[in-house]
């Protein structure tokens, strides 16, 4: 028998408190990504994914057994989590006044990458987000979907096993959000694990499970289909000026061609489970 | 360690001859007290050796230069953990070490060709720079440029605002600049400031430039082994705190 391969990341009874805040951000936080997965953290502002993603970075800290990743105790060994990780975050993290490719030569440097195979690198990389002809620009000229285009090639440069990335897609359009998610795959498929936070809910749908983080608490944890299955029936809208009678009428009649029926979304299971709309339930 | 500090340091370097102003204004505001101080008191200013007042402002000026170079480029921490480059380093597996000398190395070297820039003027105002004197200066400069660029670092690794920084720059760093004999001397200064200018490092940096540029009009009150020392000593002491404040990892 083998040695069971640890998860990519493992994170059990996690709280987190800010030093200014009464309330613990992160309560009790358990959940576990495979290999090679994409998966999500969706959740309402506030409700914890940043907080999460930063003591993931190794940026917050955390106490002993509360966080692994690839099997190394975040808080025992945070410089080898760092070795094995890459990141997009939220906020933009390039040096604007240094050209694409100096950005990524420092970078590589960070993590002990020097001469020609950095070169090497950098040149494979930004073929892959086919920058290449962009490599001397400035990075502060760049548009911000090429910008962020370099913030991914700079996650993924020194070839890390996982992938965190904070709300990657903020700011892009969506024809760029859409190339964005088929690089995401591409990447998914050569090996790498991929965490990602987002609160579109057609992102959510692109991943392979998806937890929801509310108020500091996992609130679901499933693939897309499984977390829509929890939610039961279907939904017919109708707009009618009596629509009681309307729907006694419609289910007594022969006549009906057709009555448009939708699942339920991903968006439902978000309202539900968080019980939140943007103005709602603000307590 | 080596190669996360060099190309840290790099950066600052790249980074400084693409924003050419930054070199006015580390120089001009010098130049225009040394300028307009040094005249204004000539006719007043006596001195145990042989120096007028231009002459004698003037390594204290050469420190002024240091220091101002060293709080523009330090100041840009605040800006680079703004700016998000600052979260990418730290969550690097680079050393926190290596992530202080970076930043404080490539500033020092900033401010120490500020300085070298403006030794420039000594031919004109009477110095008499011998190759030991200049070996001793660049020595003596070095440390001053290394020391305060760490000084800097220590305030504002933990400042959230540029104007935060303003306000510990003049209530700490220009009274420790106007508390180093730059401005008056040690001798005929009153019992307390004695004592306060005596136990600050940058008195014997300013002391040591001044017995370099001027060896026979100003001889030194203290010996150029001593001043060195007391010199690399406060660079040091200031860098060991440096990575000190940046290896700590609090939550916010």
């Amino acid at each position: 028998m083998g040695v069971a391969v640890p998860p990519a990341v493992k994170i059990r009874n996690l709280s987190f408190r800010y030093r200014k805040s009464s309330e613990d951000a992160l309560k009790q936080v358990t959940l576990e990504v495979e290999r090679g997965e994409i998966f999500g953290l969706l959740g309402p502002n506030g409700g914890g994914k940043t907080t999460l993603f930063k003591i993931l970075s190794t940026a917050y800290p955390c106490r002993p057994a509360e966080a692994e990743i690839l099997g190394l105790d975040l808080a025992a060994a945070p410089g080898e989590v760092r070795r094995k990780i890459g990141f997009v975050f939220q906020s933009p993290s390039l040096d604007k006044k240094l050209t694409v490719s100096e950005n990524l030569r420092h970078h590589g440097r960070l993590y002990g990458l020097s001469g020609r195979v950095l070169e090497k690198k950098i040149g494979d990389i930004l073929e892959k987000v086919s920058l290449s002809p962009r490599s001397n620009e400035l990075v502060e000229i760049l548009s911000g979907g090429l910008a962020r285009r370099v913030e991914i090639a700079k996650g993924l440069l020194h070839s890390p096993e996982v992938l965190l990335m904070d709300e990657p897609t903020t700011g892009l359009d969506p024809g760029a959000r859409m190339d964005f998610w088929r690089h995401i795959e591409d990447i998914r498929s050569s090996g790498v694990t991929i965490l990602v936070t987002t609160h579109l809910m057609e992102e959510a749908e692109k991943c392979g499970r998806l937890a929801i983080l509310n108020e500091g608490r996992v609130v679901a944890l499933g693939s897309p289909a499984s977390l829509k299955g929890e939610i039961e029936g279907e939904v017919v809208t109708v707009e009618a000026k009596n629509a009681e009678a309307f729907a006694r009428e419609v289910r007594g009649r022969g006549d009906v061609l057709s009555v448009n029926v939708s699942g339920r979304t991903l968006e439902d299971v978000f309202v539900k489970k968080t019980g939140h709309t943007f103005w709602g339930n603000g307590k | 360690m080596i190669l996360a500090a060099a190309t840290l340091g790099q950066r600052e370097l790249v980074r400084f001859f693409r924003q050419k102003n930054r070199v006015i204004g580390a120089l001009a505001p010098p130049l225009i007290f040394w300028l307009l101080l040094g005249m204004g008191f000539s006719g007043s200013f006596r001195h145990e050796g042989s120096l007028s007042y231009l002459q004698y402002f003037f390594p204290g000026t050469v420190v002024m230069v240091v220091l101002f170079a060293a709080i523009f480029s330090t100041i840009s921490i605040i800006e680079d953990r703004k700016e998000g480059f600052l979260q990418s380093v730290l969550v690097s597996p680079a050393p926190r070490a290596s992530i202080a000398l970076g930043k404080i190395w490539g500033g020092s070297a900033i401010a120490f060709l500020h300085a070298v820039f403006f030794l420039l003027l000594s031919p004109w105002i009477g110095a008499h720079l011998t190759p030991a004197g200049a070996l001793y200066g660049a020595a003596i400069l070095a440390g001053i440029s290394f020391g305060l660029t760490a000084l800097g670092f220590l305030i504002a690794w933990r400042m959230d605002s540029t104007q935060g920084f303003h306000s510990v720059m003049n209530l700490f760093l220009m009274p420790l600049w106007f508390l180093s004999g730059a401005v008056f001397p040690v001798a005929t200064a009153p019992a307390w400031l004695k004592g306060l200018m005596m136990a600050n490092p940058l008195t014997y940096g300013v002391e040591a430039l001044r017995s370099a540029l001027f060896p026979p009009a100003a001889p030194s009150a203290a010996s150029p082994v001593l001043c060195l020392s007391i010199i690399l000593a406060f660079a040091a002491v200031m860098f060991i705190l440096s990575v000190f404040v940046c290896a700590r990892q609090e939550a916010p």
